[in-house]
């Protein structure tokens, strides 16, 4: 176990192309970091410097206080799960997790002891004597993560290793792998494109887009407070609604004006005055989590603002069904309660909570407020 | 499966039987001849069957044919195709695999035009290399050896072994690699214990090629090997070529087969590895 620090880390390769540029990332002792992000960010650029794979052009990575540019990945103590597994395939598992112990040259007794110990921990011990090609996609990913914990490293590092199973067994993983933390309090350094991965499992989460942390902290800071348009449209799922919208100032107070085909209303802005007001007539772009525009039953408090609108579509997923109505001529989905979605072509009542909502500038698509 | 026969399958059955029997009419030529006695040979035409079955055109062609002077057969040199064949095979092979682990594995800069350079070697004509290979040869002072000849063989064959290693060992994920790295094994660990067990496809593939290819091989043979230490493709044609008296087709014909024998042999021992590890990597496994 171990704390990471990586400080102005860069990668550029021959030819000048910038991977990463200047990252700075710090996690203490047991902490679970997600290094999220859609694909080309960089994010297994960096995990692959962590693991000592790729050269690290400049700044440095300590683990447990330690500069580890210089060491190979064998003296970094750390170990990988990869998104292939990358079983050797002529061992049979046994031989798979006891190969790096062989490695380390420790005595056959040891390594017996925690070959048993790992399987029976990941249920895998009635798989000892298969070889990779006669396991399923899960059984492989056991062992894969078995070959990890048998080394007992100081960072573990995950690369999408989930994203190869299928929807029920990945949700499975995903919990499994959570418990193995909280049992083992390990420092773990994982990374996914699957934004709901990042918030179930992470500790701190650096979202990432083209070589560049666009922010860095705690998941339900990152699901609230969005630094950027980037961050708010990639975590959440369905996606917060950005609707643009002009700031006007009515009753001395200042709000969103939001319209469709028959009225508009005005949504009063929680947010500081200050902040605000050199945006005053001006389009910003307003962004409302769907969860945050519902029927009266869900949001259970009075005197919230209402409008009514006409839907265009609806979706039932069971516990909700979202609802797509148009405001200011964009698509706006909103989260309801089942029995209370009226159906496609009639209007309904939707309360806005407005207490989260954000507001971007459309230019720099940086946050307002 | 049908039931019945259709026109175009009995057309389709005839055309390949014709194609079958025209391919294996030469095969069925040498071997009867090989079994007739020279009377038979006159008597008959080249396909009629033989009367009587006698190996001693086979035993003459084994150990008492005359190849140019000397009268031993071709026992002596099929030997030496034999010292010749097998150290040239696994050493072309084995250095092949390494060159191959080592540009589909551990890139460096300048790898891919590396392994484009040793591509081109296998659209080098032998004929170029002719001269400049006896040169160093003499001056390394194994010229007219069977070892100058393994030299030579080798030399020419790793384009080939590399290039096949290099295609099977790119369809491998280099999360192998990283992982066995991350394990704490080093480049030759991850060889011989990770790559190693699974190149059993492409090694027979490469076996194959290059064992047909220079036990085979005639050029080289009779340019960079004289009189003891030439190779049986060479003693074959000077068996055909040395006229004393009557023609023995017959001798002729199972010195002809004993020179064939073993390229058959390699490719019914390993050949239904050779299509495998040709489509390996072809379908993810």
């Amino acid at each position: 176990m171990a704390a990471l620090s990586i400080n102005n880390v860069c990668k550029t390769y021959t030819g000048g192309t910038e991977v990463l540029k200047g990252i700075n990332i710090a996690i203490e002792d047991g902490q679970f970091l997600i290094l999220v992000g859609p694909s080309g960010c960089g994010k297994s650029t960096l995990l692959n410097m962590i693991a000592g794979l790729d050269d690290i052009s400049s700044g440095d990575i300590l683990i447990g206080g330690e500069r580890v540019n210089d060491l190979s990945p064998k003296d970094r103590d750390i170990a990988m799960v990869f998104q292939s597994y990358a079983l050797y395939p002529s061992m049979s598992v046994r031989q798979n997790i006891s190969f790096g112990l062989e490695i380390r040259k420790l005595p056959k007794a040891e390594i017996d002891a925690t070959v048993e110990r790992v399987a029976t921990m990941l249920q895998i011990t009635h798989l000892l004597d298969r070889k990779p090609s006669q396991l399923s996609g899960g059984q492989r990913q056991r062992v894969a993560m078995g070959r990890a914990l048998a080394r007992n490293p100081s960072i573990f590092l995950f690369d999408e290793p989930l994203s190869n199973l299928d929807a029920k067994l990945r949700v499975e993983m995903r919990t499994e792998i959570k418990l193995m933390h909280q049992r083992l309090k390990s420092t773990i350094v994982y990374v996914t494109h699957d934004q709901i991965e990042a918030m179930t499992l992470g500790d701190r989460i650096a979202v990432m887009k083209d070589g560049v942390v666009q922010q860095f902290g705690s998941p339900q800071d990152i699901y609230d407070n969005p630094a950027n348009l980037f961050v708010a449209s990639f975590i959440g799922s369905p996606s917060m609604n950005f609707i643009p919208a002009t700031i006007v100032e009515s009753g001395g107070k200042l709000g969103v004006n939001i319209c469709d085909d028959r009225g508009c209303v005005v949504l009063p802005l929680p947010h500081e005055r200050d902040k605000l007001a050199a945006w005053v007539g001006k389009e910003v772009i307003f962004g409302i989590r769907p969860e945050q525009i519902t029927d009266a039953r869900t949001a259970h408090r009075e005197g919230l603002p209402e409008m009514s609108c006409h839907i265009d579509v609806i979706e039932p997923t069971g516990p909700d069904t979202l609802v797509f109505v148009s405001l200011n001529k964009t698509k706006v989905c909103c989260r309801t309660h089942p029995t209370e979605a009226k159906r496609p072509g009639e209007s309904m009542e939707l309360v806005f909570d407005v207490s989260k909502a954000v507001l971007f500038d459309p230019a720099s698509e940086k946050r307002i407020a | 499966m049908a039931k019945h026969l259709s026109v175009g399958r009995i057309v389709l059955y005839a055309a390949l039987v014709l194609m079958a029997a025209y391919y294996l009419l030469p095969l069925y030529v040498m071997l009867s001849t090989s079994v007739k006695t020279l009377d038979d040979i006159r008597a008959g035409n080249l396909i009629s069957l033989p009367h009587a079955i006698t190996l001693d055109a086979w035993s003459k062609a084994w150990s008492s044919a005359c190849t140019g002077v000397q009268c031993e057969g071709m026992k002596g040199f099929f030997w030496n195709s034999v010292k010749m064949a097998v150290p040239s095979v696994l050493l072309s092979t084995l250095i092949g695999a390494i060159n191959g682990y080592v540009v589909s594995m551990w890139r460096f800069k300048g790898s891919d035009a590396l392994f484009t350079m040793v591509l081109v070697g296998c659209f080098i004509p032998f004929q170029v290399v002719l001269l400049p290979m006896a040169t160093l040869l003499g001056q390394l002072g194994i010229a007219n050896t069977t070892t100058g000849l393994v030299v030579v063989h080798v030399v020419y064959g790793l384009a080939f072994t590399t290039l096949f290693f290099r295609n099977f060992y790119v369809t491998i994920p280099d999360e192998l690699v990283k992982a066995a790295r991350i394990d704490g094994a080093g480049f030759w660990t991850i060889f011989f214990r990770i790559l190693m067990p699974i190149s059993g496809p492409i090694f027979m593939v490469c076996v194959i090629w290059q064992f047909t290819q220079i036990w085979n091989d005639f050029l080289f043979g009779v340019v960079f090997a004289a009189g003891e230490s030439q190779p049986i493709t060479v003693a074959l044609n000077n068996l055909v070529n040395t006229s004393t008296g009557v023609k023995e087709y017959n001798v002729d014909m199972a010195a002809a087969i004993i020179a064939a024998l073993p390229t058959l042999f390699v490719y019914m021992v390993a050949g239904r590895y050779f299509v495998r590890g040709l489509t390996a990597g072809a379908v993810k496994g």
